[in-house]
């Protein structure tokens, strides 16, 4: 579905990304780690068109996405971190991002129901904790029932019965038939869902594998285990 | 836009600029000199507000701006959208912290022509700010490049302009000045309200080549198409540069 | 005593007995005033009924009184100059004279005095004249309560309202004189007086002095004439109490002096016009109690001028105070009121404890240079001036009230 192909992307001297390619399919939860300034966020980026490559190109369902912008409405994204207009409240900000979406499919509104924004409607963002705007990226994620998910270290400041609660969905959609592309550090906390990891380190591509066979080479059952044990014999 | 107009500094800046414009026109007992008063405001109030409070706006929504790029929506119409917001809700402002006393006082063509050259000061100055918080991701530095460009453009261009003149004292230098003053919306706007003030007759003989072209209505047209060019030609890269910005 | 009373009593029955009124109108027997002049002797009062009279350029060569009942008409059919007075102590009195020819060769009048003395001019009208009321080697003569009427035909087509060459001890007073070149003109005109006289909309000066010494002129408006007032080459000239108002253009005066010397200023208002006073070349000359209000400039003052005392004025809401070309200052300034004085009186005096430089920076500059009135109310012109008030260097040294008023002079 998204497919990456030899990206290159320089900020200044820095190489945040080295000449990547990746491919992810549909029914996939994919998890993107490495430590931080390993090029994770600027892949996500590229692939959202925020950051546009120096030199490969990315497709997304095969086509080109330079230039184009349209094949945004099949993706949900959620960022690390959310900053809204301080002094919109949280129903004009879904009023205006149902706007923009202009769909006439049915809303998956799982989330805002799971969070109970519905009685926060007519608070202004700027008066919401780091949590609650966290719970309403999410929600504006999932809300227009996209074909792939971005989430970008969704699980942190969400307190453990809302993470809770997103991972569920997550799994929920991935059942779905919904490719999800997840950043995260926090590796236990994805262990149960996860299907595919990617790990990068200073804008490379170390290794692309489904989990069965990550399980199976390093023969470790948790995922935290599992990667340390490949950086170590890389190392 | 509800945002913007919601903004607690938006409605201290229109309160000040009521309370100003108020307490001009009541205070001075001729209601021109209350409107050549008006004038310095508009004049550095204005752009200077204008440009800091939009280029302040562009930083802190940079988060928003991401989210809505990730959105399906043409990056132009996003950065257009943002220009109209911020123009269409600082010019309201002014609308309304100018341009009710203004018309309750000087309802005149002098007093519309205030209006609608500080609405398009206004607007170019939104234009410029975005322009320089486009150009530079650091939010000090941008903030700091606007009040750079509004020392610019309501200080230093008239330094040099005043240099010049005296670099170039023997030389005829009423027409080039037509074109300077062109050069800088701010001298503009001045001088297109100055010349219907009637102080025209006090600038001599600069004065007068200056009313033989802004006076003419070719003249006028060519000044508004000039300032509208200050609003489009900013507006122009700003979005060029946001089209192909890595966010 | 009783002789002469006596004496006295004859005189007087005497005048009554050889004066003759004739009467002259279209009823009466005689229906022409230049047959009434005709027959008419010296001393006889011609009394003409109201009608319109076409009777071309009417000579009056001995003294006669002519009078009109209800303003007759004497049309001057575009063609000719319509009184001609050469003869002393002749009245006219109550005529509305239309249409005088106009000619570049010869000063067509409404009314002309030539080579004569005391004779009046009073309660006339006159409309659309090529020169109004023109003296001429006039001495002791009045011009009084007339209103004259002409029509900008630019400067070249049109001539003065009331214009006075070579004369003496005339009274110009309370005439109204709207739209001809000149309101009133003098030139080498001595010892007179004008007083009351309104002078509006003419195209070049509203007063016009040359070459007149000893005269007064005072309580006259001059406004939104081309230029208020000029006074050149003149010496001991009063001007005292009038208005100088709304002369506003390029290059506009209130009032403008040249080469003119030991004169005094006193009472005037100065209001609205792009220079209140100019002067160049002007020296000895006292300006006490005047008002400058709302003007461009309240002052020009050339560095050709010396010892103008400038004292007890109020200058309000003037966009520049003073403006002068030079950095030589032989003036004085004192004891006036400025309005933009930001200064303090701690001793409570009501004098300003600091000086007040009324030259602006700026003003300098646009003297110097001026295309700087592009810049004109810009922020950098301000701040130029602020800053000049702080540390002066190069406005004149000299060119300060060093004790100005905190409170309006009067």
């Amino acid at each position: 579905m998204i497919i990456a192909n030899n990206v290159t992307k320089q900020y200044g001297k820095l190489k945040a990304l080295d000449n990547v390619s990746v491919t992810c399919n549909k029914g996939e939860c994919v998890i993107l780690i490495g430590p931080n300034g390993s090029g994770k966020t600027t892949l996500i980026k590229c692939i959202l068109g925020m950051a546009i490559p120096d030199s490969g190109f990315i497709t997304f369902d095969k086509k080109n996405i330079n230039k184009d912008w349209a094949y945004r409405a099949a993706i949900g994204y959620m960022p690390q971190i959310g900053k809204y207009p301080e002094n919109m409240t949280i129903g004009q900000l879904l009023g205006m991002m149902k706007d923009i979406r202009n769909t006439q499919q049915v809303l998956d509104e799982d989330l805002i129901v799971g969070f109970k924004l519905n009685s926060l409607l007519h608070k202004r963002m700027g008066t919401l904790s780091g949590g609650t705007t966290q719970k309403v990226s999410a929600a504006l994620a999932f809300l227009f029932n996209p074909a792939v998910l971005i989430l970008d270290e969704p699980t942190a400041g969400l307190d453990p019965i809302a993470s809770e609660i997103l991972k569920e969905k997550i799994i929920a959609e991935k059942d779905n038939g919904k490719l999800i592309l997840v950043t995260s550090h926090v590796l236990s906390d994805l262990d149960d869902l996860v299907t595919e990891v990617i790990y990068m380190q200073e804008g490379k591509l170390c290794f692309h594998q489904s989990i069965e066979i990550l399980r199976q080479n390093t023969g470790e059952e948790k995922l935290a285990k599992a990667i340390a044990t490949i950086m170590l014999k890389n190392a | 836009m509800t945002d913007i107009l919601r903004s607690r500094i938006m409605i201290i800046y229109t309160i000040v600029l009521l309370a100003t414009s108020l307490s001009l026109f009541s205070l001075e007992d001729n209601a021109n000199k209350g409107l050549l008063s008006l004038l310095n405001i508009i004049l550095i109030i204005v752009p200077l507000f204008s440009l800091l409070f939009s280029t302040i706006y562009i930083y802190n929504s940079a988060e928003f701006i991401e989210l809505l790029v990730s959105q399906p929506l043409q990056r132009k119409s996003i950065w257009l959208s943002f220009s109209v917001g911020l123009a269409i809700s600082l010019s309201m402002a002014f609308v309304i912290g100018i341009g009710v006393p203004v018309l309750l006082f000087q309802f005149n063509a002098i007093g519309f022509l205030l209006l609608i050259v500080g609405i398009l000061l206004t607007v170019i100055f939104v234009a410029i700010a975005l322009w320089a918080a486009v150009q530079i991701r650091d939010k000090a530095k941008g903030i700091g490049l606007a009040i750079l460009l509004w020392m610019y453009f309501s200080l230093l261009f008239d330094g040099f302009v005043l240099f010049l003149l005296f670099q170039f004292a023997d030389y005829p230098l009423e027409k080039p000045m037509i074109l300077v003053s062109a050069l800088n919306p701010i001298d503009l706007g001045r001088i297109l309200i100055l010349l219907q003030l009637d102080i025209s007759a006090m600038m001599g003989y600069t004065g007068a080549i200056f009313k033989d072209f802004f006076g003419t209505i070719a003249g006028v047209t060519i000044a508004f198409i000039t300032l509208t060019l200050w609003i489009i030609i900013p507006l122009y890269f700003s979005t060029h540069k946001f089209n192909r910005k890595d966010l | 005593m009783k002789k002469a009373i006596l004496i006295l009593m004859a005189l007087i029955f005497w005048i009554e007995i050889f004066a003759n009124i004739i009467y002259v109108g279209p009823l009466q027997k005689i229906k022409s005033i230049r047959s009434a002049i005709h027959i008419a002797n010296k001393g006889d009062t011609i009394l003409v009924s109201s009608g319109t009279y076409k009777e071309g350029n009417l000579i009056i060569s001995k003294q006669l009184t002519l009078i009109g009942k209800k303003y007759p008409i004497l049309d001057g059919q575009n063609k000719f100059e319509v009184i001609s007075i050469k003869a002393n102590k002749v009245v006219i009195d109550g005529f509305k004279i239309y249409h005088s020819g106009t000619s570049n060769l010869d000063d067509y009048a409404g009314i002309k005095i030539y080579d004569s003395r005391e004779v009046v001019i009073q309660n006339n009208i006159l409309d659309d004249t090529y020169f109004g009321i023109y003296l001429q080697y006039a001495k002791n003569c009045v011009v009084k309560n007339n209103q004259l009427k002409a029509y900008n035909k630019g400067e070249q087509q049109s001539g003065n309202g009331v214009h006075c060459w070579k004369s003496d001890s005339l009274h110009i007073i309370g005439n109204t004189i709207d739209g001809h070149r000149d309101g009133i003109y003098f030139e080498f005109v001595t010892n007179s007086l004008i007083k009351a006289n309104t002078t509006t909309h003419n195209i070049r000066y509203g007063l016009h002095f040359m070459f007149s010494n000893n005269d007064t002129y005072q309580s006259n408006s001059f406004i939104a004439n081309g230029a208020g007032v000029a006074v050149m080459y003149s010496n001991k000239v009063s001007m005292l109490a009038n208005n100088f108002k709304e002369n506003w253009g390029d290059a506009a005066y209130g009032l403008l002096l040249k080469e003119i010397s030991d004169s005094y200023i006193v009472g005037n208002v100065f209001e609205k016009n792009t220079s209140g006073i100019y002067l160049e070349g002007a020296s000895r000359i006292q300006m006490n109690h005047n008002i400058f209000k709302n003007n461009g400039w309240a002052m020009k003052i050339q560095a050709s001028c010396m010892d103008i005392n400038v004292a007890q004025n109020n200058f309000e809401g003037n966009t520049f105070d003073i403006g002068t070309n030079g950095s030589l200052v032989l003036n004085t300034f004192n004891k006036n009121y400025w309005d933009k004085y930001e200064g303090y009186d701690l001793n409570r005096d009501k004098i300003g404890d600091i000086p007040y430089r009324p030259v602006s920076l700026y003003s300098m500059i646009v003297e110097q240079n001026p295309p700087a009135m592009m810049l004109f109310r810009s922020f950098i012109t301000s701040l130029l001036d602020k800053t000049e008030k702080l540390i002066p260097s190069l406005t004149p040294e000299n060119l300060k009230d060093n004790t100005p008023l905190m409170r309006k002079a009067f």
